[in-house]
């Protein structure tokens, strides 16, 4: 093999005249960040919404949340990334499409929601799946003290649902994470993008991608040792 | 070989078995088992010499002594937790231990240069929970082993099979599956399973525990015609009808120690440790 | 609304859409499912070992793997490869491998590691006493796991195994960030050329949807048989 390694790449300028390679990737590493954060707390929402509509006794709920799961869960992710940029402002009438097209960040705007309700599909399952694995004695104890279905769920189901999914969870948030790189395709500048333009102007390939590595497994141990932590500051006593 | 003092002070003289010894073709004479290998003259079957078994910090087997001769039944009985299932299976070392020896027809069981598969293929085990093979129907269940492991053609393997299907009586369910059958029947099943390999030793742990009461019996009588056709074996059971009926020897377990190694006549005659006293007035209430 | 749209691009596409960019998608979905389940099991196999060197080699593997976005490993081995080639060659220089082949290791070995997962929890589901049971007959370790556990853990793993491949099937998309002709590669191509985006794009995204959708379907009713026949 006779590939010539050059560490101190990190520390030479990046032809953009802002900053070294290093601050590039950073830059990088912080509009991934920014974009996984964003989107989560519409998957979170919604997805925790989608899921309890499942559980509802209601036949038409449980189909719309059924109906959404599948459609978000069956479309590759590329795929609904260019439905957002490139499909939704065209079809959505004159002034709104054009008011899109126009946005500032466009890029990242499309990448948290599209993240957002894909990964919102993926939260729903979870959080159906933890509603379902209580005692069924508990939504009947809820409605036997004369809680509403929406106070049911809010005090009683929800809370213990979501201590069971926590793992799953934290695995779910990984992966919208990790998914925020599929947004360089609509032009997202965010790590992957910047280690492939480092890679592009300097030609130094792997320092760029071992540094992105890097810096994934990275944030992958601080959100794993963050959901431990968390997993035992909400753990009830008494219970495994 | 071993040359240890054979078993702890308790035990008496093992019953000569040579009063049942079969002398020809099992199949032949309607009998469960084929002549045996192994065996050699004055040397046991299996000898257990001071084995000592820790989980961590925990010891569950504390010096444990016997030996059982070709032909002989030994019962192994104890409270739950005594360490009587940990023993047996440290027998064909499907679990290890720490400390002492273990022969099997002279080999050493816990030798590294011991061909494990090799010695345990000659040793058959019944599990508690049957242990079948739930994705293989009766027939590949019982020919499994000896194709792999004894390399016998597919025929004469599905013939030892089949003859020793029908031997405990269940022909009719050839090429069914073990999840068809009930807890009885795949118990029987699994004895005809270890029976292929021609065994020169069976080992029983807990046969009958996981079984419904009523599939009790069909499983003993299984166990009592082989041995009564001079198989040798060691059987971990709280059955003591079985033990009365053709044990030779009981050993009696407690905290991981052999507590009492008597014949049959003299555990149940007259008991020394107070422990077996203790266990058998409870066991022989019901 | 959609009046400003011509449908019609598609119809006139459909040979070059299917007869190169399915064909591309189904084939590499398919080898890289086949190989990759042999080496994650492979890998379930050394991570349930016990033996130092080899159980964590393994982990380090799917860990690592499992931290990373596929787009990031499909440039690391567009770049890695034609090195891996050299080397195993020995040849002096880079050598090229073809799109195809390229793409085809990546996703093996990205995807060895979610189905080593799902493998690791199958052989785990099988009591230990089967293990027990077929040693106790003499069976060693690879008779053993080829007779007796994998056949186990395989089936009553195969409706999570077939899911994951439904996940790569729709992974396979991602090639596009090294412009290959899969499906959507195909139908950007298309969209590209004739300026039809809206049209390409809701296609795609119809039959993506229409071949998961039944996919998901067909593992939902072969769990229900697997659960009863357990």
């Amino acid at each position: 093999m006779n590939y010539n390694w050059n560490w101190s790449i990190f520390l030479e300028p990046s032809p953009e005249g802002a900053g070294t390679y290093a601050d590039m990737l950073l830059s990088g590493l912080s509009w991934t960040i920014a974009t996984a954060l964003s989107s989560w707390i519409i998957a979170f929402v919604l997805g925790s919404l989608v899921g309890v509509l499942r559980t509802l006794p209601s036949a038409g709920a449980q189909r719309i949340g059924t109906a959404y799961v599948e459609l978000f869960r069956n479309v590759p992710l590329l795929v609904q990334m260019f439905l957002w940029y490139f499909v939704l402002p065209e079809v959505l009438p004159g002034n709104a499409g054009t008011w899109l097209k126009q946005l500032p960040n466009a890029p990242f705007y499309t990448a948290v929601v599209c993240l957002g309700f894909f990964t919102a599909s993926r939260v729903a399952e979870q959080v159906r799946a933890g509603i379902q694995s209580l005692p069924r004695g508990q939504r009947m104890a809820g409605t036997a003290m004369g809680l509403t279905v929406a106070q049911t769920y809010r005090y009683v189901l929800l809370p213990n649902a979501y201590r069971i999914i926590l793992p799953p969870l934290t695995s779910e948030f990984l992966n919208n994470l990790k998914n925020t790189s599929v947004a360089l395709t609509i032009g997202l500048l965010e790590l992957t993008a910047r280690a492939r333009s480092m890679q592009e102007f300097s030609f130094q390939v792997f320092e760029a991608f071992t540094a992105a590595t890097i810096l994934y497994v990275l944030i992958n141990l601080v959100v794993i040792t963050a959901a431990s932590f968390l997993e035992r500051s909400v753990a009830v006593p008494g219970t495994r | 070989m071993t040359s240890s003092p054979m078993p702890g002070p308790t035990v008496a003289e093992p019953v000569a078995p040579g009063a049942r010894a079969p002398a020809d073709s099992g199949l032949q004479s309607g009998r469960l088992i084929a002549p045996q290998a192994g065996g050699a003259p004055g040397v046991p079957m299996i000898a257990i010499d001071n084995v000592n078994k820790w989980y961590g910090d925990f010891q569950v087997l504390t010096n444990c002594s016997t030996a059982i001769v070709k032909g002989e039944v030994v019962v192994v009985c104890g409270p739950s937790g005594s360490g009587k299932s940990t023993l047996i299976k440290c027998v064909n070392a499907l679990e290890p231990f720490q400390k002492g020896q273990i022969t099997v027809d002279g080999t050493k069981v816990m030798d590294k240069a011991t061909n494990l598969p090799k010695l345990r293929s000659r040793v058959g085990m019944v599990f508690q929970h049957f242990e079948l093979f739930p994705h293989l129907s009766i027939t590949e269940n019982l020919t499994l082993a000896q194709r792999k492991v004894l390399r016998r053609p597919a025929e004469e393997a599905k013939k030892r099979g089949l003859d020793l299907l029908a031997r405990v009586g269940l022909s009719a369910h050839a090429s069914k599956y073990p999840g068809q059958l009930s807890g009885g029947q795949q118990q029987r099943v699994a004895i005809a399973r270890a029976l292929a390999m021609d065994p020169i030793v069976m080992l029983f742990d807990e046969p009958t525990s996981a079984l419904d009461p009523e599939m009790v019996g069909e499983v003993l009588d299984v166990m009592v015609e082989l041995a009564r056709d001079g198989m040798t074996m060691m059987v971990v059971t709280h059955e003591m009808g079985f033990a009365r009926k053709v044990a030779d020897r009981v050993i009696f377990m407690d905290r991981g120690e052999i507590v009492e190694d008597a014949t049959k006549d003299d555990f149940f005659g007259k008991p020394r440790s107070e422990r077996a006293q203790q266990f058998l007035s409870k066991i022989l209430q019901h | 609304m959609f009046s400003n749209f011509d449908f019609s691009v598609i119809g006139s596409s459909l040979p070059y859409l299917f007869g190169q960019g399915m064909v591309f998608t189904v084939t590499l979905t398919a080898l890289a499912a086949g190989m990759g389940v042999v080496l994650g099991t492979l890998l379930a196999m050394m991570r349930l070992s016990g033996v130092p060197g080899l159980k964590h080699i393994a982990k380090v593997y799917v860990e690592l793997m499992r931290s990373l976005p596929l787009v990031l490993v499909i440039f690391w081995f567009y770049f890695l490869v034609p090195y891996i080639g050299a080397w195993v060659t020995r040849a002096p220089n880079p050598i090229q491998v073809g799109a195809f082949s390229s793409a085809l290791i990546t996703f093996t070995l990205f995807e060895a590691a979610y189905f080593s997962e799902i493998m690791r929890a199958g052989i785990q589901s099988i009591s230990k006493g089967q293990t027990g049971a077929a040693n106790a007959l003499g069976m060693t370790y690879w008779q053993t796991m080829a007779n007796v556990i994998l056949p186990q853990a395989f089936r009553n793993m195969l409706p999570l195994l077939l899911t994951q491949t439904i996940v790569l099937f729709q992974d396979t998309s991602l090639v596009y960030v090294l412009s290959l002709t899969d499906f959507l590669g195909a139908a950007s191509k298309v969209a590209q050329r004739d300026g039809r985006l809206v049209e390409m794009y809701l296609f795609a995204a119809v039959v993506y949807f229409a071949v998961c959708f039944t996919a998901s379907f067909l593992v939902r009713r072969l769990q229900r048989r697997v659960a009863i026949i357990r």
